[in-house]
């Protein structure tokens, strides 16, 4: 519910009230109609002249067209409402997922955090659009007919009722039976999608170790259960249709009946032209009784599948960023050093730290690298820098200050940072190189070109249109190598103190990574360069150079000091190169 | 992902041949559908009769007012109510048949649908999407079975209705039948042409859709550069236009087609007025019964709602017959022949394996291997080395069979592969793919797979052997933890486990496919010693990029373009200095 409010501007209420008007005037009008047939029957017994009933007829007609009308602008007003709602709840999930840390975006998954921006909230705006004139007029009948019927005998009241009665409880008790297996029934259907996929990612290495009963088991299970479930549901579920049908073929059945016998009971003398239109004028509306209820059935309905939506945004929604920055806007005159102290990081409920009691310090201008076997810490430790995660014991300073002071944008333009994994984004080649906002001013053509050539993209110059060229999402369009140096390119046009290298260089060909290096040194002599690196030739120049083995600090030093002091780092050489080649 | 709509409207190619499909396969039901029909047809001719029993009694009511026969009225309604709740049984049959009949047809397309996947030749899996066999799975399968069960329950009752109401309208009162029924369907042409205009702001909308998943999408994925580039106010900006552009196309579309219900309503009134004075004029000269009026506003409604329903469902079935058409495309593929009749078998397998004359492509007419040919001695580690495009895997698809030879043959202790079963052929070898393949389950599970008796301390074995053990435990759950999309594990973890895997599974032979490509150097160095103590006196493929990592194989033999253009040791490649030194020494070129 308060999703739903906190998501409505003051015109969607203004419109909500309109609204509201609107229905009460369709409502009227509608249960208006039929009580002309009361005045009709009469006439029709003493059989009035034609003038009579087209007068009669007139009127009706102007009913009907008038609430036609009104439904049509009640729907008008509905359907905005709806898609304003979902405008700026989608806006607000978009932005609060922006504001999450790394940690927050993988516990959600990536997969997850997008149906529900998209999927989720266009299921509730499917639901609020159907939902919400139903939700206003189907009380409003029921209370307005009822009123008409019961002003009458009270018979027909206690028809109706009953009438009404039986149908709520079959409902309840259908929704009741089915409503657990209907929450199920996503979670079984994504099981049967992922073991399906799942056999298909791993079809060679089904066939290889003849897992193919294994798969098919699996597989059967999962469609077994989804197929039981379903089952269950839809054979609750078919009670409905059935039963509203008997109900409302009876109803009029015994409306009319209860008319008979209270016509038979009526003394003679009293029986009036009118006594059995009366009658056939309630039927109908005891008719509208029943269909507004039966409409607050579909609510029912696709109530359970929209709570299950409502709970997965409220969870995105309730969710605050688990990472908050400072006041501190930046210093600008000691500029690009970072120290580590005591630094222990481990995921949240893992069993042991990724990273234990790191200690270091670097200063402006230096290059710094990190190497060490797969599941080292080294990427998770450069993360710390910017923020991505936060130490769990330990301090990180940056020019001095600690990084949980500085306020998250100030931290974040201080540094360059370049992922491992290429990440582009549709638009053209400049649009990617000036991303984001770098805190100073727009980055000039020059600018660009320089860090294209310090990035070795010279290829920018052969693409259809330079920097002006389209790159399509996921930069499907260029090469793995492509991206890589347009994604350097993009950390160095922002002109960072401190670039970080997030173990960017392994995906390049020896020979662009020497060239990248030189040119590093050269043109940005002044920016600190952390680098992590797999390969010992990418940092063997480095001022300083970090060995981590399981979480720890198991070396510190030049290449050649470490290769004498580091049997890590130099078990590491040696896998790469031979003796005489060091 | 964005799921593809389930509410597109495809059209099948072949309407014929779909129907016969699909009706082939509900042969088993037939008894079940045919009872359905049945019922719904007592159902509809109970309904039918319904007005003109409504009728009988306001006839009886107003022609006797006075003096009306209260015994005569309870009989005709306790013989309508029975009739009523009849229905509404059989009613219930018909909904409890067609849904059981749709569950288990659905279950029956889905688990054939997955049996084939692990029959069809992977020159078939090769060319299709993941996402499009699996929109298969579920998608076409779902589409099919919910709407299979309503159609052709509907459209049967709903010509029934349609043509009995008609039938009894002009019965009862020609001249009140052509007005109203006229009306209908002017009212009908009418929502046609609203619904044609909303159609361009439903394309809109989806478009506009499409554009925004996109964007969340990119943008969801690229998380780490946004935060580090601080571009969330500019993700930002652009999502608010693109969601403005989808607010106006939405409400447009919504509005327009919901304009159907109260056009059909304000038709429904419309009639419903025509009834009462028409009738009453027709009724005062005598020409009809005061109870046809009240028998007709029903008939009226039996007339409408059929006609709405039958122009849904054609839309709806053609939907369907192009789901179905989708799925038995699928499951009319050719399958993997069967080899029950291939008695030869390899046990105790020594591991010389024979290329002879191999030859081979994707497509007959650009031959990837021309003239393949190699002998492998029992217990040699042979690497296979070469530029991208070479041919390597292709080796790996033809000796495992994924793919079968176009000329000359593969033989393994001197029995050629096609002699022997696929299923014994794949006990031979223990694979590692360059593609990790971790499925959702526990470590310990991926570990083991499908190898039966394997216990929990060869496991931690083989998982200490490829440095794996420290890491798992730093996992919430250890060896139990579940590896869903979720887990955080590195592209190399996931090798080491499938490598891991392997090491269980501990078969004669070994084939690795780029198998380290993704771990370091120096873990590289480590697993190689626990492969080379696993490989001790069996024969091994190893298909490497990084030379380094094939300096002491056995054999290495040189692919360039799909032949052997070198072979022999490392030492005595390099001295030779042909082409496999070049490819080493470009490693070191500054």
């Amino acid at each position: 519910m308060k999703l739903f409010l906190n998501n409505l501007r003051k015109r969607d209420y203004l419109y909500m009230l309109v609204l509201v008007g609107l229905i009460v005037v369709m409502v009227w009008l509608e249960l208006e109609i039929p009580k002309y047939m009361k005045d009709i029957t009469p006439l029709i017994l003493s059989g009035a002249p034609t003038s009579k009933f087209l007068k009669i007829g007139a009127k009706m007609l102007l009913c009907a067209i008038a609430s036609g009308v009104a439904t049509i602008g009640a729907g008008f007003l509905n359907s905005r409402i709806s898609a304003s709602f979902s405008m700026r709840l989608r806006y607000n999930i978009f932005s609060k997922v922006e504001s999450f840390s790394l940690e927050q975006i993988k516990r959600f998954s990536t997969a997850s955090l997008i149906t529900r921006s998209t999927n989720d909230v266009m299921q509730l705006q499917m639901f609020l659009s159907m939902g919400l004139q139903v939700a206003i007029r189907a009380p409003i009948t029921a209370i307005w007919a009822l009123c008409d019927i019961s002003s009458s005998h009270w018979q027909y009241s206690v028809a109706t009722a009953v009438s009404v009665a039986l149908l709520i409880v079959t409902i309840v008790i259908a929704v009741a039976l089915a409503m657990p297996k209907f929450k199920k029934m996503q979670v079984l259907t994504d099981n049967i999608n992922r073991t399906a996929q799942e056999n298909l990612e791993g079809v060679r290495v089904v066939r290889a170790y003849n897992a193919e009963n294994f798969e098919k088991e699996k597989f059967e299970k999962a469609n077994d259960a989804l197929t039981k479930n379903s089952l269950f549901t839809s054979r609750v579920m078919s009670i409905m249709n059935p039963m509203m049908n008997f109900i409302m073929s009876a109803l009029t059945l015994v409306i009319y009946w209860i008319g008979a016998i209270i016509l038979a009971n009526t003394p003679v003398s009293q029986i009036t032209a009118e006594s059995f239109g009366e009658t056939m004028s309630f039927a109908s509306i005891a008719m509208h009784v029943v269909m507004s209820f039966m409409l607050v059935t579909m609510i029912f309905i696709m109530l359970p599948r929209a709570i299950v939506s409502i709970r997965r945004l409220n969870e995105v929604l309730n969710t605050n960023s688990n990472i908050v920055g400072g006041d501190y806007m930046g210093n600008t005159n000691n500029v690009g050093e970072v120290e580590f102290r005591n630094v222990s990081f481990k995921y949240p409920d893992a069993e042991e730290y990724v990273l234990r009691d790191i200690s270091f310090s670097i200063s402006q201008g230096e290059s710094v690298a990190f190497i060490g076997s797969t599941g080292s810490g080294k990427s998770t430790l450069v993360n710390l820098i910017p923020r991505f995660y936060d130490a769990t014991d330990g301090e990180v300073f940056i020019d001095g200050v600690e990084i949980k002071d500085y306020n998250l944008k100030a931290l974040r333009n201080k540094i360059g940072y370049i992922s491992q994994k290429a990440i582009m984004f549709s638009g053209s080649v400049k649009d990617n190189l000036v991303f984001g906002d770098n805190g100073k001013n727009e980055q000039t053509n020059e600018d660009l070109d320089e860090a294209l050539k310090i990035a070795c993209a010279n290829f920018v110059e052969k693409m259809d249109g330079g920097k002006d060229a389209f790159i399509s999402q996921g930069g499907t369009n260029v090469s793995g190598g492509q991206k890589q140096r347009l994604s350097i390119a993009r950390g160095l046009a922002r002109k960072p103190e401190i670039l970080i290298f997030d173990d960017t260089f392994s995906a390049l060909d020896f020979k662009t990574d020497k060239k990248l290096r030189s040119n590093l040194k050269k043109y940005l002599a002044s920016a600190t360069k952390i680098i992590v690196a797999q390969r010992i030739g990418t940092i063997k120049d480095c001022n300083q150079i970090i060995v981590l083995n399981d979480g720890k600090i198991v070396g510190k030093g030049t290449h050649d000091e470490l290769l004498k002091s580091c049997s890590v780092y130099k078990e590491i050489a040696l896998s790469q190169l031979s003796e005489e080649e060091l | 992902m964005p799921r593809p709509d389930r509410r597109s409207f495809g059209k099948p190619k072949d309407t014929k041949k779909a129907f016969k499909d699909l009706f082939l396969y509900l042969k088993p039901y037939v008894v079940a559908i045919v009872f359905a029909v049945i019922f719904s047809i007592i159902v509809t001719i109970i309904t039918l009769a319904g007005p003109s029993f409504i009728e009988e009694i306001t006839n009886l009511i107003t022609k006797n007012i006075t003096n009306i026969p209260l015994q005569k009225v309870a009989k005709l309604c306790i013989i309508i109510l029975t009739l009523y709740a009849l229905s509404a049984i059989l009613n219930y049959a018909v909904g409890f048949i067609m849904s059981t009949v749709s569950n288990l047809f659905s279950k029956k397309l889905r688990k054939d649908i997955s049996r084939k996947i692990n029959v069809l030749p992977l020159s078939y899996l090769d060319h299709t999407t993941h996402g499009d066999m699996l929109s298969r799975i579920t998608n076409d399968v779902d589409l099919i079975s919910s709407n299979l069960s309503n159609s052709i329950i509907t459209l049967l009752t709903s010509a029934l209705l349609l043509i009995g109401s008609v039938v009894m309208m002009f019965i009862k009162s020609w001249l009140l039948a052509i007005c109203v029924i006229s009306l209908s369907l002017l009212g009908f042409v009418f929502i046609a042409i609203i619904m044609k205009k909303s159609q361009k702001y439903f394309v809109r909308q989806q478009s506009s859709l499409g554009q925004l998943n996109g964007h969340v999408e990119e943008i969801y994925t690229g998380h780490t550069i946004v935060k580090a580039y601080n571009a969330e106010e500019e993700a930002k900006e652009k999502f608010t236009s693109i969601n403005n552009e989808l607010y106006n196309s939405a409400w447009k579309s919504q509005f327009l087609s919901g304009l159907m219900m109260p056009i059909m309503a304000l038709i429904g009134n419309i009639g419903y007025v025509i009834i009462a004075v028409l009738g009453a004029i027709l009724c005062i000269e005598n020409k009809i019964d005061i109870g046809v009026i009240a028998s007709f506003t029903m008939y009226i409604g039996y007339f409408s709602r059929p006609l709405n329903q039958i122009a849904q469902i054609t839309t709806q079935l053609q939907s369907t017959l192009a789901a179905s058409e989708r799925v038995f495309e699928v499951l009319n593929q050719n399958e993997l022949e069967n080899e029950n009749y291939k008695t030869q078998k390899i046990e105790n397998c020594k591991g010389k394996v024979v290329f002879d004359h191999v030859r081979f492509g994707y497509n007959k007419n650009t031959p990837i291997i021309k003239d393949f040919s190699a002998v492998v001695k029992p217990g040699q580690k042979v690497a296979i080395v070469g530029p991208t495009g070479a041919g390597k895997t292709t080796i790996v698809n033809l000796l495992m069979r994924f793919y079968e030879v176009d000329g000359g043959q593969i033989l393994i202790d001197d029995i050629p592969t096609t002699n022997i079963t696929r299923e014994n052929l794949h006990d031979l070898f223990s694979m590692v793919l360059q593609d990790t393949w971790i499925f959702n389950g526990t470590v310990k599970d991926n570990v083991v797979y499908s190898k039966e008796n394997v216990s929990a301390d060869e496991v931690v074995e083989a998982c200490k052997s490829v440095g794996l053990h420290h890491f798992i435990k730093t996992l919430p759950n250890g060896y139990d933890t579940m590896l869903s999309e979720n887990t955080s594990i590195s592209a190399g973890q996931k090798q080491l486990l499938t490598i891991a895997r392997a090491m269980i599974q501990n078969s004669p032979m070994l084939i690795l496919d780029e198998a380290t490509s993704s771990v370091d150097t120096r873990l590289e160095l480590a697993i190689q010693k626990a492969i080379n103590k696993l490989t001790k006196n069996r024969t091994a493929f190893i298909i490497a990029h990084r030379l380094s990592t094939i300096k002491n194989a056995d054999l290495i033999l040189v692919m360039q373009n799909g032949d052997v253009v070198e072979s022999g040791t490392h030492k005595e490649l390099l001295e030779k200095g042909g082409f496999y030194a070049e490819l080493y020494n470009s490693q070191f070129e500054d």
